[in-house]
């Protein structure tokens, strides 16, 4: 029998690694993807958690999460690829202007 | 899901986990992070989560990672070469990460949350079944508002993609221009 807290702490690990790459990595894009498994990293809190109280809220939960880093991504991609038409570049340290 | 596969699972996700932080190529992280999706999913599954499971394949590791993939390519992005960020962001950071996770392991365990849990679950539980009754019926105003929300995030995708309109006319009257003089 797996124990619900070797899963919670699993899921605190993936967490802070990505936590880490947002921090450490500098390319816009490895960023992203890191904001995108944070999110993931929390669902499998919902889906452990919802598992062990028998109820379905934490499925649908995950559902709607899912749903909303679909369209996150879509818009995120979308920003970062005109970010890169203007300035030719997809590292975080050299897009300090906000006006160019 | 008896504890081996779960303590494989566990390592196998880590250390992809860790592969996409470390890789120096974006297609190399991406590659990683399928791996780690596809564990967890593979945990999702194990606990009778499986409509979920799958959609997570479906979703993140089939339709999210591909259009970072697409996006990769389309950027043409080479390797990167050098260090990957500066020395203090990367100390700094670490020293908050750790933290991060100490506090994470203390407060998020269920010996703090004083719930009491079990693990039987009804018949039906994770079933696709189930699950939409939950979402058609407690969960049907978010639902609705989350197609909503998606129309808006494609029709702000588009928009911020495109190139702007005086470019395009431009090049559709050098396109015209093109065409008359080879006839």
């Amino acid at each position: 029998m797996v124990q619900l807290s070797w899963l919670m702490a699993l899921s605190g690990v993936i967490f802070v690694i990505w936590v880490a790459g947002f921090i450490i990595r500098r390319n816009i894009l490895v960023m992203f993807m890191s904001i995108e498994l944070m999110l993931n990293a929390v669902n499998l809190a919902f889906i452990s958690l919802g598992s062990r109280l028998g109820t379905m809220d934490g499925q649908a939960i995950v559902f709607f999460v899912m749903t909303v880093a679909a369209a996150e991504a879509a818009v995120g991609l979308a920003i970062i690829i005109s970010i890169f038409r203007s300035r030719e570049t997809v590292h975080a340290d050299d897009l300090t202007l906000l006006r160019w | 899901m008896p504890p081996v596969v779960f303590w494989f699972l566990a390592t196998l996700s880590i250390v992809a986990a860790l592969g996409v932080v470390v890789q120096r190529n974006p297609v190399h992280s991406l590659l990683a992070l399928v791996l780690t999706l596809i564990s967890i999913a593979v945990l999702f599954i194990g606990q009778d989560a499986v409509v979920v499971g799958f959609l997570q394949v479906i979703v993140y590791a089939g339709a999210i990672m591909v259009l970072f993939l697409f996006v990769i390519w389309l950027l043409n992005l080479p390797m990167e070469t050098g260090s990957t960020g500066r020395l203090a962001i990367k100390f700094l950071g670490t020293i908050a990460v750790v933290a991060l996770l100490a506090e994470l392991e203390t407060f998020s365990m269920p010996a703090q949350l004083q719930i009491k849990f079990s693990a039987t679950h009804a018949a039906g539980y994770g079933s696709i079944e189930t699950l939409a009754e939950t979402l058609f019926s407690q969960y049907l105003i978010a639902f609705e508002v989350t197609s909503v929300l998606l129309l808006v995030a494609v029709v702000g995708a588009v928009a911020l993609a495109r190139r702007s309109t005086t470019v395009e006319v431009q090049e559709r009257a050098e396109q015209l221009a093109g065409r008359e003089k080879a006839a």
